[in-house]
């Protein structure tokens, strides 16, 4: 075989490259091969099925939180199971699924192809941050049937250290969690710094890759302090030995600024990557190459630093003196800005473009409108004065999920269709698709927006029961969370039913000119025998083969 | 024999030990925002309580912390001087020096057995362990505490570091290591660096300071 060319106008071989070697799903078998596999993509894989379990028991736990909120008094289960399934619905969703959710799945699968190489650069720990995964799952299940937690999934001191459920134990697991984020990010920073094929130039890269390394490098310093945190919950709950009990003179109020420092910078550890999927997308769908490359690449990393030191808008009531509120909004602010950048660059991209509507690209417009949503509301709750009167209402509540579920789960979504055939090389019911994703669009905005308004309207957050007055808005959002779940499942199924009777796809279905599309679809387990020479960016589409192999020639 | 080591997905055998030296700064770089937590809260309780904390370092003995500095320190050179000699091929000079490194690891931990023997004797102990009546003065607890919790931590990474040391110094003697493969030995040796680093500035925040 030649040596492989990366050029959408070359085609050597119309099956993509690697076609003539058996694919990785079919290149060894037996479970064993599975379960010691050293192949990014079959780890990949093992991740989607661990993160899609844990997005499923997440919505259960979501679904009992709503449908007891249906009636103003109880409903069906008890004011202790209440505290127990949000904190449960918040520890699953965030650290099962949102964490490791994009990273671990489509990370593990398209950045080494999209960089020309053939794994990550440590493949063993690799897996092993898959069995580290699957420890701490393991830990955080025993942990929910030995008692659960009824904290909230912040832990706050000091009903954490005296909460008679199996807060230790949560704590354990959330640290094993987090040194699985670790390992993994480690490996895509070393992999996007060592294994970028040759020609491939940092800003030759996918913008995914981009994402990717902004949110590992956030991952790699911000995990230890949560972790540190955690474990002193964890000591103090069982033991006693504790930092933040007023009796020793410790200031509960230091626990959340450790446990912020952490888990503000986490909110963009589950935003990047979907920036990432949606600069694919965007680019994609519409054949053009991004308005402007360096402002989406570069605004990562700014959210990335900038996030750093905007904890305290979490605290705006706990005491934090009005200078400082004023610093951390401001600074607040600035994630707005590089937020913004972002936006209008994937706006203007559309510009030109020749624009198809197939189900990733339906899902960059819901992805667009909610994370603009979310993203406004967010630059109002870092208003200190109008903070005090949204904190800890359902206001909050909105904001978030219009952002983490709006902005992450969408471009989830995205990805699971958009990369669909390159994994399993199969093509998915486009009319599905595109029900579903409107399914999941009018579901979620029926179960956020009237959040908006009860929280505006005064209703707390994590309370059980509520005056009358808020139920109809109440039903509305219990109704919209059910339609969620449906679309979910629809959409869920609508992949599942491909997997065997999809379509066969080609390597390049979407006629991307990234450059995972290059490898056969699904690629053969070593994606490129030999390492590929990249002439172009990954968005070059006017670019023609003979130009591309000039450049190359002139080099 | 070089040409066995390259994994499949590098090209060059220096891209494979830049790529593993890489992944141990930042390693290194997470390992100290874990330490940073608990810095950070020394910083701020002893602004909070600055006679609390004096009062609480008054237990701790200077030449007992002074003696572990300079164990440490010289358990450093020893490693470096072992990265050294593997480089050029010394395996078994190279395993020596590891090996004495990992004792000097030891002798460490018994100093600093000793002095928490101590402190138990003397009641100095973190919270939790006290009832209403015999509990020191709160930030007296909170230094106690600290004291407790960042060099438990710190003497888990002696014990990691000393098990990774052992093992090195292992495969040198069985010549694994040599010119042609040493970047395992130059990380671990970065790890003990590490250790060593952290105590440098434990040493003052506990035994300097009061």
């Amino acid at each position: 075989m030649s040596q492989a060319t990366i050029d959408a106008d070359a085609k050597p071989e119309s099956l993509g490259v690697g076609a003539d070697h058996p694919d990785y799903l079919r290149a060894d078998s037996g479970l064993r091969s599975w379960l010691l596999t050293k192949d990014h993509k079959r780890i990949a894989l093992m991740f989607y099925v661990g993160v899609i379990l844990f997005l499923g028991l997440g919505g259960v736990f979501a679904l009992v939180l709503r449908t007891e909120l249906l009636t103003p008094e109880q409903t069906f289960i008890d004011a202790n199971t209440y505290n127990q399934m949000f904190t449960l619905h918040g520890i699953t969703m965030v650290w099962l699924f949102m964490i490791p959710a994009i990273p671990t799945v489509f990370g593990n699968f398209v950045l080494p192809i999209m960089l020309g190489a053939k794994d990550l650069a440590f493949p063993r720990i690799n897996l092993a941050s898959f069995y580290v995964y699957v420890l701490s799952a393991i830990i955080l299940l025993g942990a929910m049937l030995a008692g659960g937690a009824d904290t909230g999934w912040t832990f706050y001191v000091p009903y954490s250290t005296t909460s008679p459920t199996a807060v230790t134990w949560m704590g354990i697991g959330i640290f094993v969690n987090g040194i699985s984020s670790i390992m993994t990010s480690v490996n895509f920073i070393v992999t996007t710094h060592t294994m970028r094929a040759k020609g491939m130039s940092w800003h030759r890269m996918p913008l995914f890759v981009w994402a990717s390394y902004a949110t590992s490098i956030i991952i790699l310093f911000a995990t230890p302090v949560l972790g540190m945190s955690l474990v002193l919950i964890a000591l103090d709950h069982a033991l006693g030995l504790t930092l933040f009990n007023p009796r020793y003179g410790g200031d509960p109020v230091l626990f959340q600024h450790l446990f912020w420092f952490y888990s503000h910078p986490a909110v963009y550890i589950m935003i990047l990557p979907a920036f990432g999927v949606i600069s694919e997308v965007v680019c994609s769908f519409s054949h053009n190459k991004p308005a402007s490359y360096r402002a989406i690449a570069y605004s990562s990393l700014g959210i990335a630093f900038i996030g750093f030191f905007t904890w305290g808008h979490h605290m705006f009531v706990a005491g934090l003196s009005e200078f400082d509120a004023g610093v951390f909004g401001a600074l607040s602010m600035f994630v707005g800005i590089f937020s913004a950048i972002k936006v209008f660059t994937w706006v203007a991209t559309l510009r030109g473009g020749s624009i198809s509507f197939a189900t990733p690209m339906l899902y960059f417009l819901w992805f667009l409108f909610l994370f603009v949503f979310g993203g406004m509301t967010g630059v109002a709750v870092a208003t200190q004065s109008l903070d005090v009167h949204w904190h800890d209402t359902y206001f909050v509540v909105a904001h978030f999920h219009f952002i983490m579920v709006g902005g992450t789960l969408t471009s989830f979504l995205a990805g699971a269709h958009y990369w669909f055939p390159k994994m399993f090389g199969r093509l998915y019911d486009e009319r599905v698709g595109l029900l579903t994703s409107v399914a999941v669009f009018i579901g979620f905005v029926f179960t956020f927006l009237p959040q908006f308004l009860l929280g505006n309207g005064g209703m707390p957050r994590r309370y059980f029961t509520y005056p009358e007055r808020y139920q109809w808005l109440n039903v509305l959002s219990t109704g919209g969370a059910w339609l969620l779940g449906a679309g979910l499942i629809l959409a869920l199924g609508n992949l599942l039913v491909a997997l065997k009777w999809g379509k066969r796809a080609g390597p390049n279905p979407w006629g991307s000119r990234s450059f995972e599309w290059i490898t056969a679809s699904p690629p053969s387990k070593h994606n490129f025998e030999e390492t590929p020479e990249i002439e172009r960016s990954a968005y070059e589409y006017t670019l023609s083969e003979e130009v591309a192999r000039e450049r190359a020639k002139a080099r | 024999m070089s040409a066995q080591r390259l994994v499949e997905q590098f090209e060059t055998l220096e891209k494979q030990d830049h790529a593993a030296r890489l992944a141990m700064w930042m390693f290194l770089g997470s390992e100290t925002l874990l330490f940073g937590a608990l810095f950070a809260s020394y910083g701020y309780y002893r602004g909070m309580y600055p006679s609390g904390f004096v009062q609480a370092l008054h237990h701790n003995s200077v030449a007992l912390g002074t003696t572990n500095t300079v164990v440490l320190i010289t358990s450093s050179f020893t490693v470096a001087l072992g990265v050294h000699f593997i480089r050029e091929n010394k395996a078994r000079l190279a395993a020596g020096l590891l090996a004495l490194s990992t004792a000097f690891g030891a002798v460490f931990l018994v100093v600093k057995g000793f002095e928490y023997a101590h402190h138990i004797h003397e009641n100095a102990l973190p919270a939790g362990m006290y009832s209403f009546v015999d509990q020191p003065p709160a930030g007296v607890v909170l230094g106690y505490t600290l004291y407790w919790f960042m060099t438990a931590l710190h003497g888990l990474h002696v014990i990691a570091g000393m098990i990774m040391l052992a093992v090195v110094a292992v495969l040198c003697w069985k010549g694994r290591y040599g010119t042609h493969r040493y970047v395992a030995v130059e990380n671990v040796g970065l790890y003990w660096h590490l250790v060593d680093v952290v105590w440098i500035f434990l040493w003052p925040l506990f035994y300097l300071t009061d």
